[in-house]
């Protein structure tokens, strides 16, 4: 597979490139280096609003204009706010890139923030926000995350808490977007059907003229170190009860991130590449009819965030019952390590799971603006050989030095009927 | 490249006819490391017992629960060690299977995928486990809003003596009561050869796929596999129009408004699609979106859909909404539904909804999992394997009074069934 090329343009702004000529597509992406991570108490949510307020508007492309550009070219265009950055895509027929280009281009600096426009996506957000309140499950992420981070922008979901949704005025989005969205803080890529020469040409008539600016001091504040195990209980109408169990995590772009990656494989697999019913917390949690199912999740982040595994409980099994079998599993890892066989599996679904991510363009363009998020271009491209390089005691020294009471947060949701009495 | 050369056509699916009715279809993917398997067969919710609601599915799912060459551990480390997955799920006409694994051990995948489906013994153990978790899942469900809001505008719409009034899950009640010899006995009745179709889309040679696939399927026979279902139009109008749900402890309301729409093989089901995009799909969730998303801010959601399967199933608009907000979305989503039925779509409108069709066809083929999709669609509703290639002309072919006779044909805003389901303790 062709490495990625990597480019600065003088203005600052970070170009990858990747030729891939297996389909007539090109995936266009934009990725900020700011998302809910960079957000002050009061302005929780503001950069996920922002990514809202970007589809309404500029001078040369009024409001809904490019949704019918993009959507007359055959592309599918969409952004996400996470907590570290915000990305905006278009994936398109190779021929109509230009618009997407364009798109972004002018979106970088002439959003245009229209008063009514704003005051009409705060309500449009606050339903986004409801919706997902809707999920018993939400209410114990929330909470979760509330205690894991005391100090860190980590502590709140990225949609916001809704009390800043409802005062947030439209100059704090404006000063917002234009204090972070600036070709220093960005990067540009591409990945499909094109010449790299030429992309990079049109890259620079497009971009190049942006003018430069510092790249912004970012918010960010470094969370200390957790004194002992944190628990939150949560009570919400229904029949289903839960248990999460979180520990601190190390930054991506720490060597033993992907040690807890392989040890994630191991508990739980490896996401995406199977349905895990061979895991060991498969067969601890639901074999034992403990579970209706386990899962657990690692994300790449800049900062040291969490590993959380999530298991769901069966009708009349209590949480206490569940975190009780999953501490045994940790436990036993600790002790007796892994054995080869669960490393050669592990490292045999990475390889499956790599293969799989790379089949769509939008995909891997995905990875690529992830690494730039994570502050290295080439950490997707590595990704698979260094996973390779784990070894089984690495996993059992990063189960030791992680998954530790001192580093752990216990969340329960237990089930209540419309009164609030438990179910 | 050019965009034809990347089209799967009849000229580069390898399609062969097995002597037990099986239809395998292969395309080669040099560009992946990987490879889909999809099939289908006529085994759906359709051919059970509405008192036994949710049997076709409960036995999909325990097809991979052990077999009488593996057990749960052997059926399911084959696949996990290698980094494969499969999976077999139940709709109302079919069960349909998917799986995908590294190119080099598509052979395992068939194996597996053959062995789960022909041999399966459903273990008492495992089986019972299996019920224990879709019974946490159902229970799950009805504390979801959209997920209870769909399933009343269903049952509303479609009659008790309809197969579309069901949920191909069954309900807490069904599953419950379902016995272990009932999967067994369904399995041996309705999955069989008839009507069968696989596809293999990755890096491998078409040839070599259909060899693998006939070696391992060419030899299944059920002679007691009943005949292909169809399923049409309820006979009945809906008794109520208006279903409300109350759900405890929620924020937002959601809501489903459904009327019967176009079976994929329908005439003018390329002409609804069209007018549906207009309605509720195109841009920023089409003329629905535009009203209640953007102009009133209303939702964070509000689309429409077309379900276009192998029956009458449902046009649907959802919309997720404050509970104050609940009848204002209804009645703007009201509005557009009349506008569609009773004037003309712009030609601009035309023109920008035939664009998006034709130029979004290539990113449904961006991966293995997207072609398999298109090549059995293409097959399982009769299209033709040229169906893609000629697509670009027959969206062109279409125009304005097709489109209005289309929704016109379908949709009545005042006859639409409407669900709410959320902490509103009284419907309207």
């Amino acid at each position: 597979m062709t490495p990625p090329t990597h480019h600065t343009l003088p203005n600052g702004l970070t170009v990858l490139l990747k030729e891939v000529h297996s389909a007539p597509v090109i995936s266009w992406w934009l990725a900020y280096r700011v998302g809910s991570r960079n957000e002050p108490t009061g302005k929780t949510g503001i950069s996920h609003w922002v990514e809202h307020m970007m589809f309404k508007g500029s001078p040369r492309f009024p409001a809904g204009t490019l949704d019918r550009e993009i959507d007359r070219a055959g592309g599918q265009w969409n952004a996400f706010t996470s907590m570290d950055a915000t990305k905006y895509f278009e994936t398109l027929p190779a021929d109509k890139v230009d618009i997407a280009m364009q798109a972004e281009a002018d979106r970088m600096t002439n959003a245009l923030f229209d008063p009514e426009e704003t005051e009409s996506e705060r309500t449009v957000i606050i339903s986004e926000r409801q919706g997902a309140e809707n999920q018993p499950t939400f209410w114990l992420q929330e909470e979760l995350r509330a205690a894991a981070f005391r100090v860190h922008g980590y502590h709140h979901e990225i949609i916001g808490d809704e009390a800043d949704l409802r005062t947030m005025t439209r100059d704090d989005l404006y000063a917002h977007y234009r204090g972070h969205y600036n070709p220093a803080n960005a990067a540009a890529i591409a990945v499909g059907a094109f010449d790299s020469a030429d992309m990079l040409a049109k890259i620079d008539e497009l971009y190049g003229a942006i003018p430069a600016q510092p790249a912004p001091a970012l918010f960010a504040r470094p969370e200390p170190p957790q004194q002992g195990q944190r628990r939150v209980a949560i009570e919400r109408p229904g029949k289903t009860a839960f248990c999460e169990i979180c520990h601190r995590a190390p930054a991506a772009t720490h060597p033993d991130w992907m040690k807890l990656k392989v040890l994630d494989a191991v508990l739980t697999g490896s996401s995406g590449a199977s349905d895990n019913k061979t895991s060991r917390l498969y067969e601890a949690l639901v074999k034992s009819e403990i579970a209706a199912s386990v899962g657990a999740s690692l994300t790449p982040t800049i900062d040291p965030y969490l590993y959380s595994i999530i298991v769901t409980l069966r009708d009349g099994r209590s949480p206490e019952a569940a975190e009780a079998a999953l501490l045994r599993e940790i436990e036993r890892l600790q002790a007796d390590g892994i054995s080869e066989s669960e490393l050669k599996k592990a490292r045999k679904q990475s390889r499956a799971a790599f293969a799989y991510s790379t089949e769509s363009v939008t995909w891997q363009a995905y990875w690529l603006a992830q690494s730039f998020i994570l502050g290295e271009v080439g950490w997707f491209d590595a990704y698979a050989e260094r996973l390779m390089s784990v070894t089984a005691d690495d996993v059992q020294d990063v189960a030791r030095r992680y998954l530790l009471p001192v580093s752990r947060v216990v969340g329960y949701l237990h089930p209540t009927d419309a009164q609030g009495e438990p179910a | 490249m050019t965009q034809l050369d990347s089209i799967p056509r009849g000229d580069n699916i390898t399609r062969a006819e097995l002597d037990n009715g099986i239809v395998v279809l292969a395309y080669e993917n040099p560009a992946v490391q990987s490879v889909n398997l999809m099939a289908s067969l006529h085994a759906g919710s359709l051919y059970e017992d509405p008192r036994r609601n949710g049997l076709a599915s409960l036995t999909a799912s325990a097809l991979m629960t052990g077999t009488v060459k593996r057990n749960f551990d052997q059926l399911h480390s084959a696949l996990e060690d290698n980094g494969a997955d499969l999976g077999f799920r139940a709709h109302v006409h079919k069960v349909g299977f998917s799986g995908k694994a590294l190119a080099e051990d598509l052979s395992l995948l068939v194996d597996v995928a053959n062995d789960a489906l022909r041999n399966p013994v459903f273990p008492a153990e495992h089986v019972e486990r299996l019920r224990g978790e879709r019974l946490t899942w159902l229970q799950y469900s009805q504390f979801d809003t959209r997920y209870r809001a769909g399933r009343a505008m269903r049952e509303a719409l479609y009659p008790a003596c309809h197969a579309y009034h069901y949920s191909p899950s069954g309900s807490e009640k069904t599953i419950a009561n379902l016995d272990l010899p009932d999967l067994a006995d369904f399995h041996a009745c309705n999955f069989g050869p008839r009507g069968m179709i696989i596809v293999v889309v990755g890096a491998v040679a078409a040839d070599d796929a259909v060899s693998l696939a006939a070696e391992a399927f060419g030899e299944w026979r059920n002679d007691d596999q009943p005949p292909i279902l169809t399923v049409d139009e309820p006979d009945t109008a809906p008794e109520s129009l208006r279903r409300d749900v109350f759900v405890p402890g929620k924020t937002q309301s959601d809501i489903s408004m459904g009327i019967v729409g176009p079976a994929r093989q329908a005439n003018d089901y390329l002409a609804a699609r069209l007018a549906n995009s207009v309605l509720g799909e195109f841009g920023m969730m089409g003329r629905i979106g535009k009203s209640v998303r953007e102009q009133q801010g209303l939702a964070y959601y509000a689309f429409s859909r077309l379900g276009g399967g192998h029956g009458p199933d449902p046009w649907t608009i959802s919309a997720g909404v404050n509970p104050e907000n609940v009848e204002r979305a209804i009645a703007s989503i009201r509005r557009e539904v009349d506008r569609l039925t009773s004037e003309l779509v712009s030609r601009e409108d035309l023109a920008d909804n035939q664009s998006y069709f034709t130029g979004r066809m290539p990113l449904q083929l961006e991966s293995n999992e997207g072609i398999a999709s298109q090549i059995h669609s293409m097959e399982s509703f009769g299209l033709g394997l040229d169906y893609l290639a000629n697509y670009a002309e027959l969206v062109k072919g279409i125009d304005r009074q097709d489109l209005l006779a289309a929704a016109r044909t379908y949709l009545r805003a005042e006859e639409m069934v409407v669900a709410v389901a959320g902490p509103q303790q009284n419907g309207a």
